[in-house]
């Protein structure tokens, strides 16, 4: 197990390493940063004085260490446009998108899991066909057309939730929709398949004639083992929504990091857009990190393997 | 193939001999999601292709007297049969710039699919057939690349560089390839071990001669079906680009785009925004339906 740990952690960083040069690289996307900065207008001995200040100056395998090494110290830049550290603004902006992301999982899992079960219990029965169709015809759903639609019938049409903003609970129940239903049928196949597996084994047919409860047989027995898969596919997918959650936060105005990353776009922020890519990749590496670990820790078959 | 083609027919009741592609056929036509979704893109590729013929209006032509009519059948003096779909609020013609726009939806997912699809097969087969230290480093990149939020990255890279078609459909090429590299990937691994990959290299076939003319043809069935998903990935991906500015930019007439344009006026007028996005929801349908069809009949294992 150790030696599974040590492994993993190790191509972790290696693949936080490669992605940090990659949203560096964004600098040289426009040719010559300074002059990106400086404007048409901007004199020789201006462009001089922003490179020196921003050590543009410097070799570039340079500037990367500088830039690197500011970042695992908690400095991601400093904002052109704001004039302040991003760090700040990013993490006071980091928990109203996570709570956004945990409500979107939270709903995603609430809907998918029992869903697949059921799905599971009888394969191409009508059920199972419902099912399916509901996860054919979300998949293919725009998520910003959805949030629009839901927003028109939900807050104008029928005034039962606010449009936009993030006040109180209320105001987070369209967007967590809005993000979360694009993940249930992901979920919900792989929990069907799963349960259709766990269902024809062994122990459950012992359950089965002991007279277990089929609740209990379902939902205790069978979905606990039926569930390891979807525990990683989760963790995977809450990362992929932290970095789709930029439209729908974008649409319901919800003040996160998405919208964060909406505006530096808009000011051509683009130290602020680069620590917003750093900060949601860094979250997605640590996530499967933590999905693999959990997998290896209750399979030991992967660890070893 | 080979070994297939001579199996398949002892499999079945002496008489008549159906061969493997006839018997994919009749199970294709059978498969009514396939059927339901392969004629709805038929029906709106040859509307993207005939577009100049069957507009009825020019897709630009904004005639501000005419401004948002709503579609035929509101109850609404305005509504007008020279308007099915109504107009926007420019007054120009939404059934024209639907037909328009899925010439957009169809280039960029199309293009964007061939580019990433590429891509995604090269690095997957590389990595499956090869194994070892190449699989390490290429699972390295797929690793990396879907680390990265790709939403995010494109938006960040379309306002940097500065957006066009070509930009958009090249940094979504670029970006989506992941899903073809691990499917290629362990497709192939599967291929690599059967016994006419070892009887070709017995005989001395040279290692690309292997990958293309034994390896390929094999997987070919992962491949389109990819190749549906990713489209319609592609076209999603393109709408939200668009929707949020940074795609395809106006006055063209992207779905997406249609969408944002109708934002601040989907209070008032609600179908504004229920046209292009019925249009987008049944163009990725159908290509789904289509997707996951061709996955029963030609690859049924990948099911879950």
């Amino acid at each position: 197990m150790l030696a599974f740990l040590f492994k993993r952690v190790g191509v972790a960083l290696l693949v936080a390493l490669t992605v940090s040069a990659i949203t560096f690289s964004m600098n040289f996307l426009t040719g010559d940063p300074a002059i990106a900065l400086g404007g048409e207008n901007a004199t020789a001995a201006d462009l001089k004085a922003i490179r020196e200040l921003h050590g543009y100056d410097k070799p570039i395998p340079m500037q990367f260490l500088t830039w690197l090494g500011n970042a695992v110290q908690g400095d991601l830049g400093h904002s052109h446009y704001l004039n302040q550290p991003v760090a700040e603004e990013i993490f006071s902006r980091l928990p109203t998108t996570m709570t956004l992301g945990f409500c979107a999982l939270l709903f995603a899992l609430a809907l998918s899991i029992p869903l697949g079960v059921l799905a599971a219990i009888r394969p191409n029965s009508l059920l199972d066909r419902v099912a399916l169709t509901i996860a054919v015809v979300g998949q293919a759903m725009p998520s910003f057309w959805f949030a629009l639609t839901m927003m028109l019938w939900f807050a104008i049409n029928w005034r039962i939730l606010p449009v936009s903003g993030t006040g109180t609970w209320a105001h987070f129940v369209m967007p967590a929709i809005a993000l979360g239903y694009y993940i249930t049928p992901g979920v919900m196949r792989l929990t069907r398949a799963g349960m259709i597996e766990v269902l024809r084994s062994d122990y459950i047919r012992t359950a089965r004639a002991k007279g277990v409860s089929k609740f209990s047989l379902l939902f205790k027995h069978a979905l606990r083992n039926a569930i390891i898969p979807v525990v990683s596919l989760a963790a995977v997918q809450f990362g992929f929504m932290l970095g789709g959650s930029i439209v729908i936060e974008t649409i319901f105005a919800i003040n996160g990091l998405g919208f964060l990353a909406w505006e530096s776009i808009q000011r051509a922020d683009l130290p602020m857009m680069q620590a917003i890519v750093l900060v949601l990749s860094f979250f997605y590496i640590a996530l499967t990190l933590f999905a693999d670990v959990l997998n290896a820790w209750l399979d030991p078959r992967i660890r070893i393997g | 193939m080979s070994t297939l083609d001579q199996d398949a027919p002892k499999t079945l009741d002496a008489g008549t001999v159906h061969s493997p592609m006839r018997m994919m056929l009749f199970q294709a036509s059978a498969h009514r999601g396939l059927m339901l979704g392969g004629l709805v893109i038929v029906t709106i590729v040859l509307v993207a292709l005939f577009a100049p013929l069957l507009s009825p209006h020019d897709p630009y032509e904004q005639v501000l007297s005419r401004k948002l009519i709503p579609p035929v059948w509101f109850d609404s003096p305005k509504a007008t049969w020279d308007h099915i779909l109504g107009t926007d609020h420019l007054g120009r013609d939404m059934l024209s710039r639907l037909m328009y726009g899925a010439r957009i939806s169809l280039l960029i997912g199309f293009s964007a699919m061939l580019i990433s699809g590429v891509i995604g097969t090269v690095l997957g087969i590389c990595a499956g057939y090869f194994g070892g230290r190449v699989d390490m480093v290429i699972n390295f990149i797929i690793t990396t690349r879907l680390s990265m939020p790709v939403v995010l990255v494109a938006l960040a890279v379309v306002s940097i560089v500065g957006s066009s078609l070509t930009v958009v459909i090249w940094v979504l090429g670029l970006l989506i390839w992941d899903r073809f590299a691990v499917v290629m990937r362990s497709a192939t691994q599967q291929v690599r071990q059967l016994d006419f990959v070892a009887s070709a290299r017995s005989l001395g076939s040279s290692t690309p001669r292997i990958l293309f003319v034994e390896v390929l043809p094999n997987i070919s069935n992962h491949i389109i079906v990819i190749a549906t998903l990713e489209m319609a990935h592609a076209i999603l991906l393109e709408a939200a680009l668009s929707f949020l500015g940074l795609g395809v930019q106006p006055p063209a007439p992207s779905w997406g785009l249609m969408i944002s344009d109708a934002k601040g006026l989907m209070f008032f007028d609600g179908w504004l925004i229920a046209v292009p996005g019925t249009a987008l929801f049944l163009l990725v349908l159908a290509i789904n339906l289509v997707g996951d069809g061709l996955r029963d009949v030609t690859a049924p294992e990948d099911r879950n």
